[in-house]
């Protein structure tokens, strides 16, 4: 029977299951085209090119690449890994041939590669494992660096709702584009996003036209095939004045012994009494359990509550990647707006996760509310950074933050590093934080109940990110807590 | 054939030695009491019984229905229908209680090649066990022992009891920091549970609990071994007269 030191041991040497149990580890066979590896300034023109991108967003590419060549990586997160080579990285791959102009286009290839990873390109079929009574999904599907097949488009521009890849979104709506691209993460914000804004090469677009519900959820299924290669997705999300719209993000990638670089820029826009739900089951490739391989995953994601009323939450269920790097957060501006950051991150093997939020807190009676879980086994690292602060014109603002650690065996790490900066003496700020073990008093009870360990660890973990999952939609919920039980495989016994 | 038989255990906690072959047998149909007074081993017994880590074996064996389980893992004792209520049954906060009865049930049924019970039918089953030990509905709904009374924590250790249906129930000290009506509701449930196939072992410190469960043979556990045992007089001459008496 293992006790607390045997559970770690197996933590760290599930090496053998590690294999197999990341399903989604496998690559599309299919021709490419792939630039060599390099980044100039011709670099980023070809990238433009290669998407028929008019004048102004060229130049908007080019400026955020001169103001990336003078910045540098930041290095104050908690994590280590050796410096990136940004020329040995190609920043543009796409499966060969014309883009598909609809579903019956799309190469068969690519099809079987989202049918493997559960999602369905076409659109009578939902997402895979969930019942035939569920809501319908609309899916982009982004491959490498382009997007190779949106769904449901028709009945969604019914409803007047636009979701597209952002390429298409710069031709079809430029107006929309070109004001608000960068307007909440600006080309300088920081190293990556400076970069993601100089080559980024695919993402989603979505605009909520006034006073309308999107008629379903929003999906973008990212994947990364390419050797070799950076993903730079950059997604762009508009409500306008009271309207709702729900999004997913999901990500794999094949089991590669390099790591692989994806570098996100995702802005959301809130006008008045609008609400975004933005949610992100993160299954990047992890790496091995030597600490080979997976995805550094440096994503810059921020939203803007603009409008009064409006209300931006993001979920995020964390398993994946070797390396995050990331801090869903939103500008409160508009009065009464509302920021809710609720965040599930596990790390094992050598995994490092530095994650969090930055709430800011500018409109009067702006509220945000932060639940962050993290759990840590093997010799990986976990942190939560997060960052409130209160403007002096923020009256009436209220923050409640919650962070908790679970640990798993005795040689990984939790920590938190939460900031603080008020200017505003009668703000209201409220944190707690815990730090608990799965307790050898806890898996004896399982056990004695007839309960094995695997299942009742599974068990106690699920039971800890019970505050988080319950924001997630349904059938998502149900993955998060699938996916956090295949990553705990082999976690004992 | 005994239900369980329990010969010459001797067990070592930390180097020191707590039980000093120990023996006992307890048939189907039967109440044992095992009575103590502080320190004597009975709480190691109970946790030897269930296979919990850090008790270290050193001589002896323990059977159940014949078949030696000293060195099986504690979940596989449980299948073979052991089971222990604890004396401090622990929290595990976030994991509801309906769930956490209903994944332990389900394990049993997968042991035995059953299907598992259907969810609306197991919450069924659970509610009619909860209200029989007057425990409200939303205690089911709220994490497994989490912000539970002391006597609520005892109650929900009884309704797995009832819900597991094992063979051999090894109650420990389940009767400390009851108040009379907790008691009383306790005892009929473990009295409800008692069955011409199954058996229990109480272990306690005091003789209250049998004057609501009947046993049918008490022992005394001093110094890591039984040194006396007899039938329920035997219980109430130690409350009459202490375990000092035994030394004399």
């Amino acid at each position: 029977m293992p006790d607390q030191n045997e559970l770690h041991d197996l933590v760290g040497s599930e090496h053998a299951a590690a294999g197999s149990e990341y399903s989604a580890g496998f690559v599309t066979d299919i021709e490419t085209d792939t630039l060599p590896p390099g980044l100039d300034e011709g670099v980023v023109r070809v990238i433009s090119a290669k998407k028929d991108e008019p004048e102004w967003m060229t130049e908007w590419r080019l400026d955020a690449f001169r103001r990336w060549r003078e910045m540098h990586t930041p290095r104050w997160a908690h994590v280590q890994f050796p410096d990136i080579d940004f020329q040995a990285i190609s920043y543009f791959s796409a499966p060969k041939g014309d883009a598909p102009k609809s579903l019956d286009e799309v190469d068969p290839a690519l099809l079987r590669t989202y049918e493997k990873l559960g999602v369905p390109l076409h659109e009578r079929a939902r997402l895979a494992g969930v019942r035939e009574d569920a809501p319908e999904v609309a899916v982009d599907a982004v491959f490498d660096s382009i997007s190779v097949a949106t769904t449901f488009k028709d009945r969604l521009a019914e409803a007047g709702v636009v979701f597209c890849s952002i390429s298409e979104a710069i031709r079809e709506h430029p107006e929309l584009v070109r004001k608000y691209l960068g307007s909440v993460v600006p080309k300088p914000d920081n190293f990556y996003a400076a970069l993601n804004s100089a080559v980024f090469s695919d993402g989603s677009f979505v605009y909520v036209p006034k006073h309308t519900r999107c008629p379903m959820e929003l999906s973008t299924i990212f994947r990364i095939n390419a050797e070799n290669t950076g993903q730079f997705e950059r997604t762009l999300i508009i409500a306008d004045e009271g309207a709702y719209v729900s999004y997913l993000e999901g990500c794999t990638a094949p089991m590669r012994d390099e790591n692989q670089l994806h570098a996100a820029v995702v802005e959301l826009v809130a006008l008045d009494d609008a609400e975004i739900k933005y949610s992100t089951v993160q299954n990047w490739y992890p790496g091995d359990d030597q600490g080979n391989g997976g995805i550094y995953n440096f994503v810059t994601k921020r939203g803007a509550c603009l409008g009064e009323r409006s209300k931006i939450s993001w979920t995020q269920v964390e398993t994946g990647s070797a390396i995050t790097w990331k801090y869903p957060s939103v500008v409160l501006r508009g009065a009464d707006s509302v920021g809710e950051f609720y965040s599930v991150a596990l790390t094992r093997n050598f995994q490092q996760a530095d994650t969090g939020t930055k709430m800011t807190h500018i409109g009067p009676r702006t509220k945000s509310t932060i639940i962050s879980k993290g759990i840590s086994a093997g010799r990986s690292q976990n942190s939560y950074r997060g960052r409130v602060r209160m403007n002096p014109g923020a009256k009436g603002a209220r923050n409640y933050t919650q962070c908790d650690s679970l640990l798993i065996g005795e040689n990984c790490g939790a920590h938190t590093f939460p900031y603080i900066e008020s200017k505003l003496p009668s703000a209201m700020i409220e944190h707690e934080a815990t730090t608990s073990k799965v307790s050898d008093e806890q898996l004896f009870l399982c056990q004695q109940r007839g309960i094995d360990p695997e299942k009742a660890v599974s068990m106690i973990v699920n039971g800890f990110c019970r505050d988080v999952f319950r924001t997630l939609p349904m059938e998502f919920a149900m993955e998060a807590a699938q996916l956090l039980e295949v990553s705990l495989e082999g976690a004992v016994g | 054939m005994s239900l369980l038989n329990v010969d010459d255990l001797r067990v070592d906690v930390d180097d020191k030695t707590i039980l000093n072959g120990l023996s006992l047998t307890v048939d189907a149909g039967e109440v044992h009491a095992v009575m103590g007074p502080n320190g004597s081993g009975k709480s190691t017994f109970a946790n030897v019984l269930a296979g919990r880590p850090g008790y270290d074996v050193t001589g002896g064996a323990i059977t159940m229905d014949g078949t030696d389980i000293t060195g099986l893992a504690p979940e596989e004792r449980s299948h073979r229908g052991l089971f222990l209520a604890f004396q401090y049954p622990v929290e595990i906060p976030g994991v509801s209680n309906m769930e956490f009865l209903k994944a332990a049930v389900d394990a049993h049924a997968r042991m035995r090649g059953e299907d598992e019970t259907s969810a609306p039918e197991f919450i069924g089953r659970a509610r009619d066990a909860a209200s029989r030990l007057e425990l409200d509905v939303d205690f089911l709904k709220r994490g497994v022992n989490d912000g539970f009374s002391g006597g609520e924590k005892k109650r929900n250790e009884i309704l797995q009891m009832l819900l597991l249906e094992p063979r051999l129930a090894v109650l420990d000290e389940t009767d400390s920091g009851l108040d009379i009506d907790a008691l009383q509701v306790v005892a009929a449930g473990i009295n409800a549970f008692r069955n011409d196939g199954n058996a229990v072992v109480l272990v306690t410190h005091y003789q209250r609990l049998l004057n609501h469960v009947v046993p049918d043979r008490v022992h005394v556990l001093t110094g890591g071994r039984i040194v006396r045992s007899g039938d329920r007089s035997l219980a109430l001459e130690l409350e009459d007269k202490g375990y000092g008496w035994l030394d004399d």
